[in-house]
């Protein structure tokens, strides 16, 4: 996502470092360093995992265990679509189906100009206001095709 | 100056409040207006977002469903006075839909500015830690036992017992640590009362750790609520400010922090010992029960694991006592449930109200029936491992034990309503497909039972020796009730098997004739 960072092991060192005084740091380190880098990049994981004093392995297991953390960069824009069963309710399988096809991309896929990336979520607690999405963060309710159409034309501008 | 509401609720932003408010503000800058605009939460009338109120002599006037382009006609209707418009909903506290509610966890949610103490105070806030600290730790722990409160997040465990528990073992320090890992479709209560109160979260969560004798709090937050995490941020810097939290809490004495930690978007971490091994920084894998958290919880200390509302109860039975709140509710499900109304329904929104109502009350008469108009056909309740519920047992009445005699669960109160296009095959496949996603991998029923249930119904939908896989399916929901080792395997069997119980035609049409095409 756009604001990110190029990779420098010192900066990460500094991010790390000023997490160490936590009970349980590994996750807001990984937050922190996905945020500032806009992914775990591999060189990361034994460098937080020597901080630690764990074993590369074991931190390993950590970042692959949650769905959030993404071992590559995303596009500049990032879309989540809800397909729980609360936006399944409102036909969201089939708007989700249809602008994937339109674009040519799985889930999880990113446009061949890298201006956006189209994620799965499980759940926005947008559940009044079916089918939800979050794009770059910021929350929409009521998602239809021709909304997610203008969405993805927003996203090649910018 | 004129007090004009426009929500920071994360429902409310989906629909445009962002765009009201500038509008608004606009607005008024040209017409030389003063107005003072409050961010507060949503009444949850969610259907009505975005909900304007304007503070008159005679009361808050509500105007929903404002689109930006409504608001030079508003102006125009005199609405900073209350004025006659189109989209006038009248005084907000006579809706029905809020006049009828009984607001105890939610209380102030929506009312109030959500991260100014001031106003918490001015709405009876504190006054719950206040009698707390007047009392004593054990009679407090007196009063949430007899109040009958239970644990909100779905298990329904007396909130009583637990804390006497975690008080009770021995310790070098103990925590608590609020679940607000809120994972469940059709969910929002607790990001909406950590979005329009989270003081009250603070408070209960600080009267628990004085119960117990705890000094660390610590509230897991999913990452799906990025809003909610900001108006908690603004919160907690506020109680820090003020005394609330940190060394002597409010003059008492009592050390006291909290601290705001991030999921990472895994469903099972709503599962409290999952919830601990991520909070300590490990793969979010269940541990064994025995020992409990209550012995052996967060960095292996006695810990409460509560769920957000459960926490935000606790001020209001404190200041008004334990027999005030149970003296709503049935049998044993005492006190009041946010019911939380999604899906495909007309009036979707939150709406607190005792134990006992019948679920077609709640889906029909309050939730106004489904938004598509067509015949609800199923209530899923309890989120994706709640029980999917036919209209022919809609007049089972909304209660803990009253579900459990259908098989089914009230979990946190979220009903989703589908109507009558909805393929009950395909949510029972989908149901074994989100465990397979989520499934941590620990157990074997849950891990590979979801997976191999997948294929089951995919077998089913496509005609291949029905009746035989369906036994088979029966068969391997039966291992993965009996055999997983935490309710996300425990459960996900219950949309699947309610759904062949209550909907067998739709596991069949691979096999009828096809008369309806």
């Amino acid at each position: 996502m756009s604001g990110a960072v190029p990779w420098n092991e010192a900066r990460a060192q500094e991010i790390i470092d000023a997490h160490l005084g936590l009970e349980g740091p590994a996750l807001p380190i990984l937050h922190a360093i996905q945020e500032e880098f806009g992914y775990v990049p591999e060189a990361a994981v034994p460098q937080i995992a020597q901080s630690l004093n764990i074993s590369r392995a074991e931190m390993h297991g950590v970042v692959s265990f949650y769905h959030d953390f993404r071992r590559a960069p995303a596009g500049r824009h990032v879309l989540k679509l809800c397909r729980a069963e609360s936006c399944q309710s409102m036909g969201s399988e089939k708007i989700a189906r249809e602008f994937l096809e339109r674009l040519k991309l799985e889930w999880g896929g990113t446009t061949n100009d890298g201006s956006l990336t189209v994620e799965a979520v499980y759940c926005l607690g947008l559940c009044a206001h079916s089918p939800g999405a979050l794009f770059d963060g910021e929350p929409i309710g009521r998602v239809d095709g021709d909304l997610l159409d203008e969405l993805a034309s927003e996203a090649q501008k910018a | 100056m004129t007090k004009v509401y426009v929500p920071r609720d994360m429902a409310a932003l989906a629909v445009g409040a962002k765009r009201v408010l500038a509008a608004i503000e606009k607005e008024a800058a040209a017409r030389g207006e003063q107005i003072e605009i409050i961010r507060n939460g949503s009444r949850g009338l969610l259907w009505l977002e975005p909900l304007v109120e304007v503070e008159t002599p005679a009361g808050r006037v509500g105007y929903g469903n404002v689109k930006p382009s409504d608001v030079p006609s508003l102006f125009d209707a005199g609405f900073l006075k209350g004025g006659a418009h189109p989209l006038s909903i009248g005084k907000v506290e006579e809706h029905p839909y809020w006049a009828k509610q009984t607001r105890v966890t939610f209380e102030r949610v929506g009312i109030i500015d959500p991260v100014n103490l001031d106003d918490y105070v001015a709405h009876g806030g504190g006054q719950g830690l206040a009698k707390a600290f007047e009392i004593g730790p054990a009679k407090v722990i007196e009063e949430v036992t007899k109040s009958g409160l239970r644990g909100r997040g779905g298990a329904g465990f007396p909130a009583g017992i637990k804390w006497k528990t975690v008080a009770d073992a021995p310790a070098d320090r103990r925590y608590v640590v609020t679940n607000a890992d809120e994972g469940d479709s059709g969910t929002f209560a607790d990001r909406m009362v950590m979005e329009g109160d989270p003081f009250v979260l603070i408070e209960g969560m600080t009267i628990c750790g004085y119960a117990i004798g705890a000094s660390k709090g610590f509230i897991y937050l999913r990452a799906e609520y990025p809003q909610c995490a900001e108006v908690l941020t603004e919160a907690l810097t506020a109680a820090r400010a003020a005394g609330w939290l940190g060394e002597n809490v409010r003059g008492s004495g009592f050390y006291f922090d909290i601290e705001l930690r991030i999921g990472a978007g895994a469903y099972v971490c709503g599962e409290e010992t999952s919830l601990l091994e991520s909070l300590e920084g490990h793969r979010g894998i269940v541990r064994a029960k025995p020992p409990l958290p209550a012995h052996v919880g967060f960095m292996g200390r006695p810990t409460v694991v509560n769920n957000v509302l459960t926490l935000a109860t606790a001020p209001a039975i404190l200041a008004k006592g334990g027999e005030y709140y149970a003296s709503f509710g049935v049998g044993r499900s005492r006190g009041t449930m946010p019911l939380q109304i999604a899906g495909n329904v007309k009036f979707g929104g939150l709406y607190e109200t005792p134990f006992g109502l019948t679920l077609g009350e709640i889906v029909n008469d309050i939730g106004g029936g489904t938004l598509s108009g067509r015949p609800a056909r199923a209530v899923q309740c309890g989120g994706p491992l709640g029980a999917y519920v036919p209209p022919s047992l809609f007049d089972t009445p909304f209660d803990y034990e009253a579900f459990q005699k259908h098989d089914s669960l009230i979990g946190h109160g979220g009903l989703v309503v589908f109507d009558d296009t909805v393929d009950m095959a395909q949510m029972a496949r989908f149901g074994m497909e989100f465990c397979a996603i989520e499934s941590c991998g620990k157990c074997t029923p849950c891990r590979i039972g979801s997976t191999r249930g997948v294929e089951t119904i995919d077998r089913i939908v496509e005609g291949v020796d029905v009746e035989a896989n369906i036994e088979l399916l029966s068969d391997l929901c039966h291992t993965m009730k009996f055999g997983s080792l935490c309710a996300l395997g425990g459960f996900a069997p219950y949309p699947v098997e309610s759904a062949l119980r209550h909907y067998p035609e739709d596991f069949r049409k691979a096999t009828l004739p096809a008369a309806a095409e």
